[in-house]
Order: C-alpha cells, then sequence, then structure tokens
C-alpha cells in the first residue's frame, strides 16, 4: 500500500519484532490461566467477553491483564503449539505477561494513546512496531451486513 | 481508569562489572542466556539496574510448561544450570498418589516426573506449595525476593513489606540462577504507595470466603496491578489466613500486587504513609450489605452439587483443623466429591494431629502438593464426573478455573461443608 496508515496509535512500552495481523479486540482483560483453551487457542471461559474466539496468529488487544503466573510459561507453550497470537497489546499489563512473551519471543505492548475499542474492530489488518512504540492500521475489515 | 504513569528509565540497564561478565559468559551459559532474558524484562519497565535477591519461588508443572516448556529446563539441566539462592517450587498439578483414581494421563505424569527431577538437578527445592509464605520462608521488611504465584507476591509485599514482582516461572528461574532481579514494579519505592482507600468499618468479614469476596468487589474495580488498595476502619485483628483470602483474591480478580491494611501491614502505620504523601483516586466503603450481594450474585444453574473445593491457595494447618471440626461425624452426600489440597508439610502434620482421620471418614479427599485448578486434564475429569458447578470457599479459585467450563459458585466455609453433607444448594 503506497498511502501511510489509516490511523496510529502510540503505545508506552513494547518488545518484540514488527509483526502484522488481524486485529482481536476485546472489551474483557485476558489471562491465558482463566480464559484461555491452551490446546486449541479458542476462550472458553464462559460468559468472556470473547467466549469461542481464537487468538491464533492475532493481534490481540486486550485492555487489562487477569491474575496470574502462568503466562509466563503459557506464552512459551501455545507458541511451540502454534496457536500463538502475533502479539499482545495491552492497555495495563503485568510483568507476568511481559515475562511471557519476552521468553516466547512474542511482540507485547503497554498503554495506548487512543482506546482501540473506540477505533479498532476485530477483522481490521494491523501492523505492530514495537521498535517505533506504535501500532497502526493497514486495511479496515470488510464490512459485513 | 486511572493511570500510574511509569516513570520513563534509560534504555539500557545498568550492568555491573560481575554483571557485564555474566553476560559475556563467564559464568556459564545458563547464567548468561538467564540474565540476557532479565534485561529484555527489565528494558520493557525501564528498569535501571538490578537488584540482588535472598530468594526464589517458581510455578513448574507440566500442566503450564507444556513440553516446550519442559525442554528448556532439560537443556538448563543439560548445560549444567544451578540455583545460587534458595528457591522452591510452587504447587504442582499432580499428586502422585491420586493420578490414578483421578484419571489422570499416565504420559503426563511421567513428564511431571521429570520436571521435579530436572529442577532438583538444578538445585531447586521442589516443596510443592503456594503458601510458602506460611510454612517455608517469610521474608523481612524491604527484603527483596522473586516469588511467584502472584498470591505468594501480594503476601510477600504487603504482610511481611518484602519486595518482589509478579515472577512467572521462567522469570524466578532466572532470578535464582543469576541472584538478582531487575528493579522496576514493586522493587521500587513509588510503586509501592497507596492508590485508593476502603473503608471497612461496616463490615464483619467473619468467614474466610468474606475476605475473597472483598478481594473481588476492590479487584474488580481497579483492575491494574500498581492499584494498591489501602484497608482502614477494620475494628480487629485479622489473621493470616485472611489476609492469604484477601490478598489472592485481589491478585486474582484485579491483578494487583500490593495492598495495605492500617495499623497491620509493616508499611502503613496510619493512612498518610500508606498513601506516600499522594493524593487517593479515591474512597470507598465496603460493608457488610457488599459481601452479601457477591454471594447472591452467582447463579446457580441446575442446582448441582457434585464437586465442593477448598484449594487455591492450599490450605494453612488451621484451615485443615476447622474444616476437619464441622465435618466431624458426618458424611459426604451420595454424588458429591469434596477436595482439599494443601502442601506436603500441613498434610503430614494434620495426619499426626488426627484432623485427617474426620475428613476422611466423611469422604474428602485431601491432596497435597498440588492445587486443584492446575490438576492435570481436569476439563477431561469435569466431563468424566459430570461436574457442573464447583462451589468453594475460595474467591480465587471461584475467578480462575473458569477456562476449565465449571459453573461457579463461591460460599461461606461452613455452608460448602453443609452443601457436601446434604447436597443442597440455596
Amino acid at each position: 500500500m503506497s498511502n501511510g496508515p489509516l490511523l496510529v496509535i502510540r503505545v508506552e512500552r513494547a518488545f518484540g519484532p514488527l509483526v502484522e495481523g488481524e486485529a482481536v479486540v476485546s472489551a474483557e482483560g485476558f489471562s491465558p490461566r482463566y480464559d484461555l483453551d491452551r490446546w486449541t487457542g479458542l476462550i472458553t471461559k464462559p460468559g468472556h467477553k470473547l467466549e469461542g474466539a481464537s487468538i491464533k496468529d492475532k493481534v490481540c488487544f486486550f485492555p487489562t491483564a487477569k491474575g496470574g503466573i502462568a503466562a509466563g510459561w503459557a506464552f512459551y507453550d501455545i507458541k511451540a503449539k502454534g496457536i500463538s497470537p502475533k502479539a499482545y497489546v495491552f492497555g495495563v499489563t503485568n510483568p507476568v505477561m511481559v515475562q511471557g512473551a519476552v521468553l516466547a519471543g512474542v511482540p507485547i505492548t503497554e498503554g495506548w494513546s487512543e482506546d482501540p475499542r473506540a477505533v479498532l474492530r476485530t477483522g481490521d489488518w494491523v501492523r505492530v512496531d514495537p521498535g517505533r512504540k506504535v501500532v497502526e492500521l493497514l486495511r479496515r475489515a470488510p464490512l459485513t451486513a | 481508569m486511572p493511570r500510574v504513569a511509569e516513570q520513563e528509565g534509560r534504555d539500557l540497564v545498568e550492568l555491573t562489572d560481575e554483571e557485564r561478565a555474566m553476560l559475556a559468559g563467564a559464568q556459564g551459559e545458563p547464567v548468561r542466556r538467564a540474565l540476557d532474558y532479565q534485561m529484555e524484562v527489565g528494558r520493557f519497565f525501564g528498569a535501571e539496574r538490578f537488584v540482588p535477591i535472598t530468594n526464589a519461588h517458581m510455578m513448574g508443572d507440566i500442566e503450564v510448561l507444556g513440553d516446550a516448556g519442559l525442554a528448556l529446563l532439560r537443556d538448563a539441566q543439560a548445560l549444567g544450570a544451578r540455583a545460587r539462592v534458595p528457591v522452591t517450587t510452587n504447587a504442582r498439578c499432580v499428586d502422585f498418589a491420586w493420578a490414578d483414581r483421578l484419571g489422570q494421563d499416565a504420559g503426563e505424569c511421567a513428564k511431571e516426573r521429570e520436571v521435579i527431577a530436572a529442577l532438583r538437578a538444578m538445585d531447586v527445592v521442589t516443596a510443592d506449595t503456594c503458601i510458602n509464605y506460611q510454612t517455608l520462608y517469610q521474608p523481612h521488611l524491604g527484603e527483596r525476593v522473586a516469588w511467584g504465584d502472584t498470591g505468594t507476591v501480594i503476601y510477600a509485599n504487603s504482610v511481611f513489606g518484602a519486595r518482589s514482582n509478579f515472577e512467572s516461572g521462567p522469570a524466578a528461574l532466572a532470578a535464582a540462577l543469576t541472584g538478582r532481579t531487575p528493579e522496576y514494579g514493586f522493587q521500587l519505592d513509588r510503586h509501592r504507595k497507596g492508590r485508593f482507600v476502603v473503608d471497612l468499618s461496616g463490615a464483619a468479614l467473619a468467614d474466610l470466603a468474606d475476605w475473597g469476596a472483598l478481594g473481588k468487589v476492590v479487584g474488580e474495580r481497579h483492575q491494574n496491578y500498581y492499584a494498591v488498595p489501602v484497608f482502614t476502619g477494620f475494628r480487629r485483628a485479622p489473621l493470616a489466613d485472611e489476609l492469604k483470602q484477601l490478598g489472592c483474591a485481589l491478585a486474582s480478580y484485579g491483578s494487583m500486587g500490593m495492598f495495605h491494611m492500617v495499623g497491620v501491614t509493616p508499611e502503613a502505620p496510619s493512612v498518610e504513609a500508606a498513601l506516600g504523601g499522594e493524593t487517593p483516586w479515591e474512597g470507598f466503603a465496603v460493608s457488610d450489605a457488599d459481601i452479601e450481594a457477591v454471594y447472591r450474585a452467582f447463579p446457580l444453574g441446575d442446582g448441582d452439587c457434585s464437586l465442593v473445593v477448598f484449594s487455591g491457595p492450599q490450605l494453612s494447618l488451621f484451615e485443615v483443623k476447622t474444616l476437619a471440626g464441622l465435618f466431624q461425624g458426618r458424611r459426604l452426600h451420595p454424588g458429591t466429591q469434596v477436595f482439599v489440597t494443601t502442601s506436603v508439610g500441613v498434610r503430614s502434620a494434620a495426619e499426626r494431629l488426627g484432623y485427617l482421620k474426620p475428613l476422611e471418614d466423611a469422604g474428602v479427599a485431601v491432596l497435597e502438593g498440588v492445587c486443584f485448578y492446575i490438576l492435570q486434564n481436569l476439563s477431561l475429569m469435569r466431563e468424566r464426573n459430570g461436574w457442573r458447578n464447583m462451589i468453594s470457599n475460595s474467591a480465587k479459585i471461584v475467578n480462575i478455573i473458569g477456562a476449565h467450563r465449571f459453573r461457579t459458585i463461591l460460599r461461606r466455609t461452613a455452608d460448602c461443608v453443609e452443601i457436601a453433607c446434604t447436597g443442597r444448594l440455596s
């Protein structure tokens, strides 16, 4: 695409390589222990706002981190199982998520200049560039009836 | 949501001569890798240096490690990794005495033994407890440690005034190998200040589950690691088991790493001291009515009472003693299964003191070295047993077990026992 990004969200802290992928925008926080089936990559916690959604190969936007000490190993485990997200983009996170993402070599960011829930939709194509501390919207999800 | 801005740190962690040598491989490949990993985590948070630690506590069980994690441990062992500070393990996913009866996978159990062997070879003390702060090690005010799970961390920061971040398995193991941790988060004074005030003058909090319910109310209101609540106005001295339930629930529902309780915890001689001179985000009260509302909010589904759990965290000796009294002379309702989990040491003491017999006579399973929610094969166990509801007096486990598709219900301790023995849920 010759034009620049449609939208730029600045993040406060970031780790990892540049990636692109389809956004999953969650209105609820996340823990791999509480919410995720770590064998399928599906969010299985009953009542979670993303219940039934897959995080595999997605750029996941979560407002908060829940719990939980498990992410340290779990992010590495799900990467090895081939069901890892491409990146974790958090509003507020905790050290465990960062320790897990660093071990897995998966990009993670914290803090955002605009709430993704207001400007992005699940299905949008985004780029996460930890080096420049930005998340960029590249293509809108096709509108469905 | 109020935010705590992390002070912009330098982009690089400042290293001592020893640390530079470690990074150059002078102390072996495992130390080099561990410090390199810690550098990356520290860089994310703007840490300016490493600080020495005295003790580490790590999660490492096959349920969360997976094959990839096990391979990583084997690799570290093969490279000669050795802990340089005392390091203990958190609860694991198999109690080998129960594995067959619970229908746990033999292959995974064999891998769990490999995990234990690899950790022991690195001089990790496989104590398998999530209540190390009650049974193994009590750090002093200002002592720096690298602990996980979250319940151990919030207890260390809050009740002991020690300093730890949530250190997940790989992070705590790295800290044990290098003897240090990056200085960020609760290692720093500025993150230990109270952020909001919670008035407890209208709350009786007579049961352990009430403390967990309090943690749920407060934790859900501010899901933020750095949202440090300051509790005030409670009318008696809280017990260690009560603070344990509160801390575990705050960490679980709010991802919080620390709380203050005025006149109780060491960094809170007064509200002002706990706030560290800053204006609180807000103040609010939690009363008996708020606690009651927590219990009423759990849907009961079809009223299934086939599973009652006392776990998450493991029970102290006093909790086991209390349960023994409540189950004395009673029998579980036909079709109901009850699980208690505790540490190896507590179970052994309970047996010697006669607290196990009333539980086992009633039909209660008392597992050691595990926590219920991390049991290997739990989803399959749920399906095979037809468990739909999980009833517990632990607000933490009620929150944490969701991915296994249980409907969870929080009830007070004596009510849980009553449900288990009558099969009636209300």
